[in-house]
């Protein structure tokens, strides 16, 4: 009991991914000033950011539900128990645990559908179309990033907790090195780029257009939330792919090299792109992504 | 279903920095119908310039806009000119045209750099405003001024181009034409980008003409005109250039040709540089006569017209100006209308609504609450900024 519950709350759940997850947001921030011709903010600048909104006032808006601020709550107490979970399965892949896949799957989708809620809930119109876009492109991404995952379930004959794909990969060499499994990460690093809401599938905030969108109520300790989630997103996705993808020993070294790999693709993508409107990151992703991920689940069942 | 939702934008937004407030009817993500209300920074100026004299007028001008900062006191001394008939030296119309093509260059970097943020693309916006620096260096070295250059006057100009200015022009330049490639590529090869600006906020050519548009908005409709070829002042009727007009009246259209006028404006002032004759570039003007005079020049956003009527004392009697955003924001109610919001944004934009920054800075240490640095100090490092330049 105390150990699950060190686990969720400490290492490798909560304060370890808010942790990572922060510095992680930092490096990007400071690659993307370095891509950008800036020198950028410091290294540390997202805990900055979090300690100082977490002393601001919450305003709250008059009619909001209570679902407005109960929503970010949710969202990262969601991410939190995945990332517990996923770390759980790195170190430890032999261990038989609770949690498989399909559990993961659904905890990775709390997080857009607490922003939808509590978007929704605050009464203004911006954040009621951030709220709709967010949901159109949930709906668009959740598709090929569950066909993906399907593709690694039948490349590793069928195992559903992470930790047997895990161990499948380290005895039969990474899913990532053959063509389906090839194929399923790009759509699934696609899908989590849009999870993460980065350029080019940062409709739902799009500051430029409906200014921060579904997020434009909150303040505070409850935009802290968001951003806390974003975070942790950002240090177990990652996370997620490397143990579905691209495990293939223990070496803390390679893991974390493997890592910042990821970090850099995302840092890439985010900065060579301009936003999609949102029913272009819909034909996007249920047409291409879709049907590469289909292309990869197939080449998965012949066998390659 | 016909639940209309208003999407604001202004009068302060993250898309627009100065106050203007665009209203949007919008059913879901569509754009149904628009509002524009402008009118939040009225300043008077055409009355304020019943009150100052003919040589001070330029200053005051100078001021409605902090990029075309040359386009308006040069339509004014155009004015004035044609009001008192006054030839002014070869050199300094040389001088005037030089001035007026950087100005392009560095406004069309600016707006390149604010679309690409728009439809959020910042590394485009960043690696825009970074080579459009050495563009204001320039105008620090020639005119002593980043902004509001103060270089015209009626009858001449105010400061000469030297000599040892002329090879640091020239190698920026040829420095400014490969990074115009660059953005050239980026723009026109993106498969993103092209999704994102084809077939969008599109004007017709019949639209161009009912709604007045001028400028490169007009030219990306297939409306060929330029006031610089049309009606020349300054040097364009001696200089080899051309006037670039795309067909499709999209936005990928509009940054298409401030892309390519880019090319025109380097070329422009190459040519300018070679055949400046040297010579007086004052006319030494006394006094200005009765009468009225027209001025107009084509400003990076399109026409600016200047009006302006003396009764032979030393200040106008009446000042008119039309500067051309005020007719292409109109033009607005037809492009964002059947369009995304996501459309609208950039559609907003693309006319190259006119930008103003104008901050102070003072930097205070937090310790002893000291200032290190006031107004005063930051004109001493931009006056050594600029002797270092001039080296």
């Amino acid at each position: 009991m105390i150990r699950n519950l060190f686990d969720f709350l400490v290492f490798p759940g909560f304060l370890t991914a808010i942790f990572v997850g922060l510095l992680t947001g930092g490096i990007d921030r400071v690659v993307t000033a370095r891509i950008q011709w800036r020198k950028g903010p410091p290294l540390f600048q997202n805990f900055i950011d979090i300690i100082k909104l977490s002393a601001k006032e919450i305003i709250i808006p008059a009619g909001a539900r209570f679902t407005f601020l109960l929503s970010p709550f949710f969202g990262l107490l969601a991410v939190s128990l995945a990332a517990a979970i996923i770390g759980r399965a790195l170190i430890n892949p032999l261990e038989s645990f609770l949690g498989d896949v399909i559990v993961i799957l659904y905890l990775l989708g709390i997080p857009a559908i607490a922003l939808i809620i509590g978007a929704s809930s605050s009464r203004n119109p911006l954040a009621s179309v951030g709220a709709s876009r967010e949901m159109k492109l949930m709906l668009a991404y959740e598709l090929p990033f569950i066909i993906s995952l399907i593709t690694v379930i039948v490349k590793s004959k069928g195992a559903l907790h992470l930790g047997s794909i895990i161990n499948y990969q380290v005895n039969n060499g990474a899913n990532l090195y053959s063509f389906s499994g090839a194929l399923a990460f790009i759509c699934m690093l696609l899908c989590a780029h849009a999870k993460l809401g980065f350029v080019p599938f940062d409709v739902a905030e799009a500051e430029q257009e409906i200014m921060a969108g579904a997020m434009i109520e909150y303040s505070g300790l409850a935009l802290a939330l968001f951003k806390l989630t974003k975070a942790v997103l950002l240090y177990l996705l990652p996370l997620f792919l490397i143990g579905l993808f691209w495990f293939t020993n223990a070496n803390l070294f390679v893991f974390i090299g493997k890592f910042l790999v990821i970090i850099v693709l995302f840092v890439l993508i985010k900065n060579t792109n301009p936003r999609l409107r949102i029913d272009q990151a819909i034909k996007f992703f249920w047409g291409p992504v879709t049907i590469c991920a289909l292309a990869g689940l197939g080449l998965a069942i012949l066998g390659y | 279903m016909s639940h209309k939702i208003v999407v604001p934008i202004g009068p302060y937004h993250p898309l627009q920095e100065e106050p203007e407030y665009f209203r949007l009817y919008t059913e879901g993500e569509n754009v149904v119908d628009i509002d524009i209300v402008l009118g939040y920074v009225h300043r008077g100026i055409e009355k304020l310039s019943e009150s100052k004299h003919f040589d001070q007028v330029p200053y005051l001008v100078e001021r409605i806009c902090g990029i075309c900062s040359n386009s308006h006191p040069f339509a004014y001394v155009n004015a004035v000119e044609d009001l008192a008939k006054i030839e002014v030296p070869e050199r300094a119309l040389y001088i005037r045209t030089i001035i007026a093509e950087l100005e392009r260059l560095h406004s069309h970097l600016l707006w390149i750099g604010l679309a690409g943020h728009f439809i959020g693309y910042n590394t485009v916006w960043m690696w825009a405003w970074r080579y459009r620096e050495p563009v204001l260096d320039m105008f620090e070295m020639i005119t002593g001024n980043r902004q509001h250059y103060a270089m015209m006057k009626v009858g001449g100009v105010r400061r000469d181009i030297l000599e040892t200015d002329v090879p640091l022009l020239k190698k920026t330049l040829d420095e400014l034409a490969p990074a115009a490639d660059m953005f050239k590529g980026a723009v026109m090869d993106d498969p993103v980008i092209h999704a994102r600006l084809k077939g969008i906020g599109v004007l017709t050519k019949e639209q161009v003409i009912e709604w007045c548009v001028v400028g490169p908005t007009a030219r990306a409709s297939g409306v060929d005109i330029d006031v610089r070829r049309d009606d020349p002042y300054g040097v364009y009727d001696k200089i080899d250039w051309n006037v670039i007009v795309q067909k499709e009246g999209d936005v990928f259209a509009k940054a298409v040709v401030r892309i390519l006028e880019m090319y025109e404006s380097i070329s422009i002032i190459r040519q300018c540089v070679d055949k400046m004759p040297k010579g007086e570039i004052d006319a030494n003007v006394k006094d200005v006569p009765a009468g009225e005079g027209i001025g107009h020049v084509e400003a990076p956003r399109g026409e600016c017209f200047h009006y302006v009527r003396s009764d032979g004392t030393n200040r106008p009697v009446r000042h008119k100006i039309r500067a051309p955003s005020y007719v292409n924001v109109a033009s607005n109610k037809v492009a964002c209308v059947g369009g995304t919001i996501s459309d609208a944004a950039i559609t907003l934009a693309a006319v190259d609504p006119c930008y103003c920054c104008t901050e102070r800075t003072a930097v205070i240490d937090r310790q002893t609450d000291k200032k290190i640095l006031n107004g005063w100090d930051l004109v001493r490092l931009s006056q050594e900024k600029t002797q270092r330049l001039k080296k």
